[in-house]
């Protein structure tokens, strides 16, 4: 598990360049351009399981989703920040990626620490101490569950359906 | 204890008497705007809408504008798909190529009331509150769900209020206003918050107010907000829709405002945000002589009538400068046709500028006017992130067209008010 730090304000730009927007919607032609113009190291070496630790308002800018599809496709077991911009919030939680705001788990993290993530019990552990965190709301955890918006729309519509049956 | 015009707007959405900040509603939107990135959002749910359909025909509104003549075979085929799903499910409120860039359109069309709330996948839907909309930026896949269900969840954000007092200097704009109270905010500033401009509102006109919401995602604010007045009655009853104005809602006098801010409008100075972030904000004359290879005029954010009117006044026939490029982008073709009629673009023309196809193009690197590594931009869009023009080896400076225009004047960064004509 590598944890990957990054500053206050990380915009959507750096997590995707725009110029790609309109051409790139698959995982797989995301993937080779996440966080290109920030680190351009994250793309080759970013592995499932991995962290991403920053400061405030991560994720700021445009609504394209190709940074939220792009990490939990690169299999990113969450992102803690002190803050979280909020169209790149709700991508997250559409796309069933773990987002945890917390400022003092930040704060803790020092190179080298390991982190453990436990989004059931609510916890993020971080170099040895536990920090808990406030659970989503029950709408929202239902989404992440279903592992994202649409699968969630897709059960909704198809018990909708056969009950009309 | 009342309530903001937030709390109100939400509350009828949600088919309930009040709601409260914090609170999580239900709402099903009256619009759902959405462009280019129609084709990938359809592309996601290509069986579901075969089976179920589109569930509101008169909740999309989709505008083609960010690629717009297409650049190469993909997006041409992009707007194809466009095309033929909007002509399947039969959708009434489709804007094709050139148009004009999808925030202007919705608003010349009528197709934003007070009142409303609206979603889009695109984070300037916050550009409706200038008519008094709640409207907000979602991302793709929301806005598939929403092609599928017509509703989506909204957690009802505090109120930060901006009172305005004073009246504006010469050369000073409503860009002014909006860089100097994202500079004091900062860009997370308004992060889940409603952000609602009152007091003087009237000596913003609406193309003003237009400018001002549509940055209000630039100190990360949920909704920007103006109430009704007189000026938007006579907008709105202007355009093809002629939306009512019987949802218009106020914050009541007892609402509970997170925090007030006053800003004095006779105080501001032409300012101007440094390369990187929005909230980098400094007077324009601070960064006088900074030399600029390149003027962007237009955009979503100052790409309206006034806006070429502004910078054409400022030239005031002059020639720019040798070595810049100076790229006007109408933010619709009614603006252009209006522009071209009264020889705005004969003028800015004449004075050695390239008037593009309104679009959106080159304000995120998209198509045409990208940049040189090295090359450094002066624009009136909304947005200066590092690489967003094409690469992350340019500068992007944010100013007003006024200050666009004496950039695009003299070379360097200037303060519009020592070159006045």
């Amino acid at each position: 598990m590598r944890v990957w730090r990054y500053g206050d304000d990380v915009n959507t730009d750096q997590l995707f360049p725009g110029k790609y927007t309109y051409t790139c919607a698959t995982a797989e032609e995301i993937l080779p351009h996440l966080l290109e113009d920030l680190d351009p190291d994250f793309a080759g070496g970013v592995r499932p399981g991995d962290c991403i630790v920053a400061g405030r308002n991560f994720g700021c800018g445009s609504s394209r989703e190709q940074p939220a599809l792009g990490l939990k496709a690169a299999g990113i077991a969450g992102i803690i920040a002190e803050s979280f911009a909020r169209i790149f919030y709700r991508a997250a939680i559409n796309q069933g990626l773990l987002l945890i705001e917390s400022p003092a788990a930040v704060a803790a993290w020092s190179e080298g620490d390991e982190i453990a993530l436990d989004p059931a019990a609510g916890t993020v552990t971080v170099g040895g101490t536990t920090f808990q965190v406030p659970p989503l709301p029950p709408l929202l955890l239902q989404i992440r569950e279903a592992g994202g918006l649409l699968s969630a729309v897709r059960e909704r519509l198809a018990a909708e359906r056969d009950v009309n049956r | 204890m009342g309530d903001t015009a937030a709390q109100k707007i939400l509350a009828r959405a949600a088919g309930r008497d009040r709601v409260a900040v914090g609170e999580i509603v239900t709402v099903h939107p009256r619009r759902l705007l959405t462009h280019d990135n129609t084709a990938a959002i359809i592309g996601k749910i290509g069986d579901e809408l075969a089976e179920y359909g589109v569930a509101d025909p008169e909740q999309p509104v989709i505008v083609l504008d960010h690629v717009t003549p297409a650049r190469d075979t993909a997006t041409a085929a992009g707007h194809a798909a466009v095309r033929a799903f909007v002509a399947e499910h039969g959708l009434a409120h489709f804007y094709d190529v050139g148009r004009g860039i999808c925030h202007q359109v919705v608003l010349e069309e009528g197709l934003a009331a007070p009142g409303d709330v609206i979603v889009g996948s695109d984070s300037h839907t916050c550009s409706y509150g200038a008519v008094g909309a709640f409207a907000t930026g979602i991302d793709r896949t929301e806005a598939a769900a929403l092609l599928l269900t017509g509703e989506t969840w909204l957690k009802v954000p505090a109120t930060i209020r901006i009172l305005l007092t004073g009246a504006p200097g010469p050369a000073v704009t409503a860009k002014d206003l909006i860089l100097t109270l994202i500079g004091r905010l900062g860009a997370d500033g308004a992060t889940y918050r409603a952000v609602e401009f009152s007091g003087e509102v009237g000596a913003l006109s609406i193309s003003d107010r237009i400018t001002v919401a549509n940055m209000g995602i630039e100190m990360g604010a949920k909704a920007a907000l103006f109430a009704l007045d007189d000026l938007t009655r006579e907008f709105l009853a202007a355009t093809p829709a002629a939306p009512g104005t019987d949802r218009a809602v106020r914050s009541d006098d007892d609402a509970d405002f997170e925090s007030t801010r006053e800003i004095d409008l006779a105080d501001l100075v032409p300012v101007v945000a440094r390369p990187g972030r929005v909230d980098d904000v400094v007077p324009a004359a601070e960064a006088a002589g900074t030399r600029v290879e390149q003027v962007l005029l237009g955009t979503c954010t100052n790409g309206r009538l006034e806006d070429l009117h502004a910078a054409t006044t400022l030239l005031g026939g002059r020639p720019i400068a040798p070595g810049v490029r100076l790229l006007v982008l109408p933010a619709s073709r009614r603006i252009y046709a209006a522009a071209a009629g009264d020889g705005t673009l004969a003028a800015l023309s004449s004075s050695g500028a390239t008037v593009l196809p309104p679009g959106c193009g080159p304000c995120l690197g998209a198509h045409q006017g990208v940049l040189a590594p090295g090359e450094t931009c002066l624009s009136t869009a909304n947005r200066n992130f590092r690489g967003r023009m094409g690469t992350p080896e340019a500068d992007i400076w944010l100013g007003s067209p006024a200050t666009a225009a004496a950039a695009a004047l003299t070379g360097v960064i200037t303060d519009p008010r020592e070159v006045v004509p």
